[in-house]
């Protein structure tokens, strides 16, 4: 006589819900905890191929990356045509990317190849061995009169300052400073394109979205390496 | 994950979302060896229709459609290669990959695993996808591109097959 339809029924879910034993197995994933970890990080190495490879071969749009720094770790963000985010650590990783899914593409994977130059350029930056940034940079996501602040603002040499009111003048609205301030604050790209170069008339520092404490030490490492 | 609001997530979110379910899938579709390259060519044909996505969709199904397809391709190509002149018993039905590893905590889980190569491929694919990936009968259908009904059928058909092989 067979046994019972429905313990056989049990033993072929259980089994089935275990996994299939992969050739590779060792003894750890001998037990159906086991093989849940060995497929999971055997998954988690997959994907990290997978982003590599689509970030290397083009068919991601946006690459990004970490990037230590003095302030913590940095998020790079680039496109095929250059540099397009820099993210201070306290900003939302995953706002940042959702707004860059939004506004450029949501073919947006993690992948360090890409961004591996921009990382060693802001290393030597830090450590006071670069004086200017070579990469090449996307201004998508920011508007035609910001990208003429920030574009005048790029132009700032290391170690120099201009006044709100210079940047906005040289952006082609002399009377425009509170618009050049706004257009600073919302810098896509700090550090990259120097925004901490910008201070009030009369030499306070005004504003900075990553905090003032930083535009203080981004001026004094400038002012020690000059 | 569902695709809720008006944009879509970033990919690598998505991708690390459904990896491991993907991965568990294609390894109990293809076998460990194939798994890898089932996997990568699932997340390129991803990624490249990934923008045309609507929001609310079920991403979940609808990258299990793609795996299925490449776990399919995957068997055409071995069958090919495998088998000039095959056994007209086994032509018909593309079977298991490589005999399962030989498993020391439950050896009676490999024979299970040869089995579930055997079945025909929808039926293997709705097993696969009902107790692997644990999936509801809707998304089983969405995956395989059948009508529910059809799914539950396979599913059930499937297991039959499989309680056969342990009781045996």
């Amino acid at each position: 006589m067979s046994k019972p339809t429905t313990g056989a029924a049990e033993k072929v879910e259980q089994a089935l819900r275990r996994g299939r034993a992969s050739a590779r197995d060792g003894d750890d994933a001998a037990n159906g905890a086991g093989r849940r970890e060995r497929d999971a990080r055997a998954a988690a190495a997959a994907a990290r191929r997978l982003s590599e490879r689509v970030a290397q071969n083009g068919l991601a749009d946006i690459s990004y990356a970490p990037a230590d720094s003095p302030f913590g770790t940095l998020l790079l963000a680039a496109t095929r045509r250059g540099l397009t985010r820099v993210a201070f650590p306290e900003e939302d990783m995953d706002v940042v990317l959702e707004k860059l899914a939004d506004r450029i593409s949501p073919r947006i994977v993690e992948a360090s190849a890409p961004l591996e130059a921009m990382r060693r350029e802001l290393d030597e930056y830090f450590s006071g061995r670069r004086r200017s940034f070579q990469l090449a940079l996307d201004w998508t996501l920011v508007g035609p009169f910001a990208r003429r602040v920030l574009g005048a603002t790029a132009k700032i040499p290391y170690g120099g300052v201009l006044t709100y009111a210079e940047v906005a003048a040289r952006a082609g609205s002399p009377r425009g400073s509170r618009a050049a301030g706004n257009a600073l604050g919302a810098n896509p790209m700090p550090i990259v394109v120097p925004c901490h170069r910008v201070l009030r008339t009369g030499g306070a520092l005004g504003g900075y979205a990553g905090g003032l404490e930083r535009k203080r030490f981004l001026l004094e490492l400038e002012d020690a390496s000059a | 994950m569902h695709v809720s609001g008006s944009a879509l997530p970033p990919f690598q979110r998505f991708l690390d979302a459904e990896r491991e379910v993907v991965w568990r899938y294609l390894v109990s579709m293809v076998g460990s060896n194939d798994a890898e390259d089932c996997f990568q060519e699932t997340f390129v044909s991803a990624l490249r229709a990934y923008p045309r996505l609507r929001p609310g969709s079920n991403v979940r199904a609808w990258v299990l459609t793609i795996a299925h397809r490449k776990a399919l391709d995957a068997h055409r190509a071995r069958a090919r290669r495998a088998a000039p002149v095959a056994d007209p018993t086994t032509a018909g039905e593309l079977s298991a990959s490589s005999p399962s590893a030989h498993d020391a905590a439950f050896p009676q889980d490999a024979q299970l695993w040869d089995a579930v190569g055997g079945l025909p491929a929808r039926q293997r694919s709705a097993v696969v996808l009902r107790y692997v990936a644990d999936l509801p009968h809707r998304d089983i259908a969405a995956a395989i591109g059948c009508s529910e009904e059809a799914a539950r059928r396979s599913l059930h058909e499937g297991l039959t097959k499989l309680r056969e092989v342990v009781r045996a």
